[in-house]
């Protein structure tokens, strides 16, 4: 038998085993959800609860305006020592340009380009999944600047999904310093109201912070592997 | 087991690598407990993350629905693991990677080698992995010539300083800041002799030493958090950015992941990304969470692998009592409020999973009638205090005293039967044990047994202490007296006193102990509590 088969019926017969005697109900701590049999041999997915029956105890709403929005993110971000900076829409490309001020940086091909001074172009090197630059190349570089798909105020996460306005996965981890903006539209309250607006097949990226270690006596020291600076420009 | 199996025996087999303690826990513990470098260090870092998580939980009003919640899911994702691992199978399949299945450590090994050996790489780099750390990858790798370089930094320090972790957060938390600079000098070969013990200057050395290593590798190996069933979607929850760099770098990832760390939908993620963090380094989110779903063209790793490991926990699961056990996140929560952990530490366990989750996770993954774990189910003052913390509410107390349970039957059961798991000769333990249990079922017997009493204490020596007992008992006596019996047993007592007083009165009064213990998660200081305002990252500094 293949180690697949093998496995799988072995989790079988030990869930068998264990529900002959009527175990614990499984799926069906939360109250009011349907309880699923406890006395069955095999578990169909027609009987398991749906995913609702455990969203009702937990918050999944918050209800904050936009001014609650930003300055929850802001309080957050500036808990882990990221800067954080709130600009109107129309200041965006000067804020951006004042953060990469002498810098050499890379920015995805998607990334507005209104938001980037063309006092910048000529220090921009731009990269995408068609033409992507080395891995050696973007080390020399000194920063990143990418937009971002989702925010959570109350965690103060940034999350990076891969669209085209962020670019892969690579061109924000291996650069230095991180410029990330955050359109005011893209902050959701809390978790499960960010993971909502998050499609997981993308390859996503949760940031919170710059890279931190507690590892040598429990002492924080920001910036380990990641970038050693985040940038945060939230656009109103 | 004397049984022949024929097919699929009724017991799944138990897994096998670094879930066996070498040697008895009260040995090691005994041993541990000499060590007061060890015992301050672990002091200081159980109490501090215990804080922090006291205060980030207490941040959340739903955090009790969250708990329940995370429990249901784990329950139902664990009742519908056939069809859950199916389905991830399939999702992680149809979108370009590659799905393997280890019955145990050992088979889990072969594929990760075989899998390298196809790239031609002699080098590989990691990020921290507890399934990859049980079924002992590293040593089994180093063995047949693949380096396996360990880069979360408390990892690192294990790694070169040729020990084991002793901490499932913060593994190198038994080594002070000079200790770790001195390994650094000894084994980093590219670094500065004036290396100081700062820790942000050790931190930036790791960096140094690893950078190189991160742009050139070609493959790399990881653990996973969560594995979703409906995307085929794997997560690693990190801090430092190690893992980033393994999981998008490299051409090659190599995933070892339970088989009980699939949840079922993306949806369950919004439970676990606020239980997780918070419970296990005390923060409202860790730095960085990489998700991915098999290949994604021109981003990241184009040769993905994932292996779904048994490696006894389908044995566990066998178990109705104990299977809650697999509910496990990882988050050493129960570690950190731990009495018997925060001062022994985590090599008095031997597992790689010690403290109150290892008590109970390693004797269910081998068998608790493995010699080798039968003592960790005692490793336990039954405090409650695992089971306040724990994000999922797996009832760890009540889980050590169902294996205490099964391993006084499989030392002490009665020898008729055939295919009993019995271990041995009766021991002292077990006449003791019958013949207390002979006295005590009738209260003439006991009565009888009572009238010994003046005999006993006329035995004591003068101060009315026995300083050695015989048999058995002399390991009680050897670090302490026994008090002589009293020349009246109290049965006797109270009937005289009944016969005097007439009807007594009931005491109600309990002894209060159970009040005072004090629940997790209370309230403290409001949200804002205790948040250090950001102190302002200066661009100089990251420079
Ligand atoms: S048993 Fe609970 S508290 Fe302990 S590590 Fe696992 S999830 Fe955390």
């Amino acid at each position: 038998m293949s180690a697949r088969d093998e496995i799988l019926a072995r989790v079988r017969e030990a869930l068998g085993a264990g529900s002959v005697q009527g175990s614990r109900p499984v799926g069906a701590l939360v109250q009011g959800s349907p309880s699923v049999g406890s006395d069955r041999q095999e578990v169909t997915p027609e009987r398991a609860p749906e995913p609702s029956a455990y969203r009702t105890p937990y918050r999944t709403e918050s209800e904050m305006d936009e001014d609650g929005l930003v300055e929850l993110l802001v309080d957050r971000l500036e808990d882990y020592k990221a800067r954080v900076e709130v600009v109107a829409r129309g200041e965006l490309a000067g804020a951006i340009r004042k953060r990469l001020d002498g810098k050499r940086f890379v920015v995805p091909h998607g990334f507005p380009t209104e938001w980037l001074h063309p006092a910048l172009a000529d220090r921009a090197v731009t990269d995408s999944r068609e033409a992507p630059i080395a891995v050696e190349r973007l080390d020399a570089l000194d920063a990143v600047v990418t937009s971002s798909a989702v925010s959570i105020a109350e965690t103060g996460t940034i999350v990076l999904d891969g669209s085209p306005d962020q670019g892969r996965r690579a061109i924000s981890l291996v650069p230095d310093h991180h410029v990330c903006v955050v359109p005011v539209e893209t902050i959701a309250g809390i978790v499960p109201e960010g993971f909502a607006r998050l499609d997981v097949t993308r390859p996503l990226t949760l940031i919170s912070g710059p890279s931190a270690t507690s590892d040598i006596e429990l002492e924080r020291v920001e910036g380990v592997h990641g970038p050693r600076m985040l940038d945060v420009i939230i656009a109103r | 087991m004397t049984t022949v199996s024929l097919g699929i025996p009724s017991v799944p087999p138990r897994g096998f690598g670094n879930i066996s303690a070498v040697e008895p826990f009260p040995r090691a513990a005994h041993r541990e407990l000499g060590n007061a470098q060890l015992r301050a260090n672990l002091g200081h870092a159980t109490h501090t993350i215990r804080d922090k998580r006291l205060r980030v939980v207490s941040e959340l009003p739903d955090w009790e629905a969250l708990r329940d919640a995370g429990s249901a899911i784990k329950t139902e994702a664990m009742s519908r693991l056939p069809e859950l691992l199916t389905q991830f199978e399939e999702q992680f399949t149809a979108r370009g990677g590659t799905v393997h299945w280890a019955r145990d450590a050992a088979e889990a090994n072969r594929i990760v080698e075989g899998l390298i050996r196809q790239t031609g790489a002699s080098e590989v780099v990691k990020v921290k992995s507890m399934a990859t750390q049980e079924i002992g990858l590293n040593e089994y790798l180093e063995e047949r010539g693949i380096a396996a370089l360990e880069t979360d930094l408390a990892e690192l320090i294990v790694q070169l300083g040729h020990d084991k972790p002793s901490h499932i957060l913060v593994p190198a938390i038994h080594k002070n800041r000079t200790e770790i600079r001195d390994i650094f000098l000894a084994e980093m070969p590219d670094v500065a002799p004036s290396l100081t013990d700062e820790p942000r200057r050790l931190a930036m050395a790791a960096r140094a030493h690893l950078r190189r290593k991160f742009l050139s590798a070609k493959v790399a190996i990881s653990g996973a958090n969560f594995g979703i069933a409906e995307t085929g979607t794997l997560g690693v929850v990190e801090s430092e950015g190690n893992g980033r760099m393994c999981l998008t770098l490299p051409e090659t990832l190599i995933t070892v992941m339970g088989i009980e760390k699939v949840l079922p939908r993306a949806q369950d993620l919004e439970v676990f990304m606020q239980l997780l963090p918070r419970s296990s380094t005390g923060e409202r989110m860790n730095p960085y969470t990489s998700l991915w779903t098999g290949v994604t063209p021109g981003d990241g790793p184009q040769n993905v692998h994932v292996i779904l490991l048994d490696n006894g926990r389908t044995r566990a699961l066998a178990d109705r009592h104990g299977r809650s056990a697999l509910h496990c996140i990882r988050c050493s929560a129960c570690m950190n409020v731990c009495p018997v952990y925060e001062r022994t530490g985590g090599h008095a366990y031997g597992s790689t999973y010690p403290g109150p989750i290892g008590a109970i996770l390693s004797p269910l993954l081998t068998g608790v009638e493995a010699e080798e774990n039968s003592s960790l189910p005692y490793a336990s003052s039954l405090c409650g205090a695992c089971f306040d913390a724990c994000p999922v509410k797996i009832n760890i107390p009540e889980i050590l005293v169902h294996l205490r349970g099964e391993d006084v039957e499989a030392k002490h059961a009665p020898r008729s039967g055939s295919g009993g798991r019995r271990r041995g000769l009766p021991t002292q333990m077990d006449v003791a044990l019958g013949a207390a249990s002979w006295a005590l079922s009738s209260g003439d017997r006991l009565g009888l047994l009572e009238k010994g009493l003046p005999v006993a204490r006329a035995l004591a020596g003068r101060d009315g202490k026995f300083t050695r007992l015989p048999g058995l008992a002399a390991g009680w006596t050897q670090s302490r007296d026994a008090p002589a019996p009293p020349s009246e047993s109290f049965r006797s007592w109270w009937k005289k006193r009944e016969k005097a007083a007439g009807p007594a009165k009931g005491d109600g009064t309990t002894d209060g102990a159970a009040g005072g213990r004090a629940k997790g998660d209370g309230a403290t200081d409001g949200a804002a509590g205790g948040r250090a305002k950001g102190d302002g990252a200066t661009e100089g500094e990251a420079q």
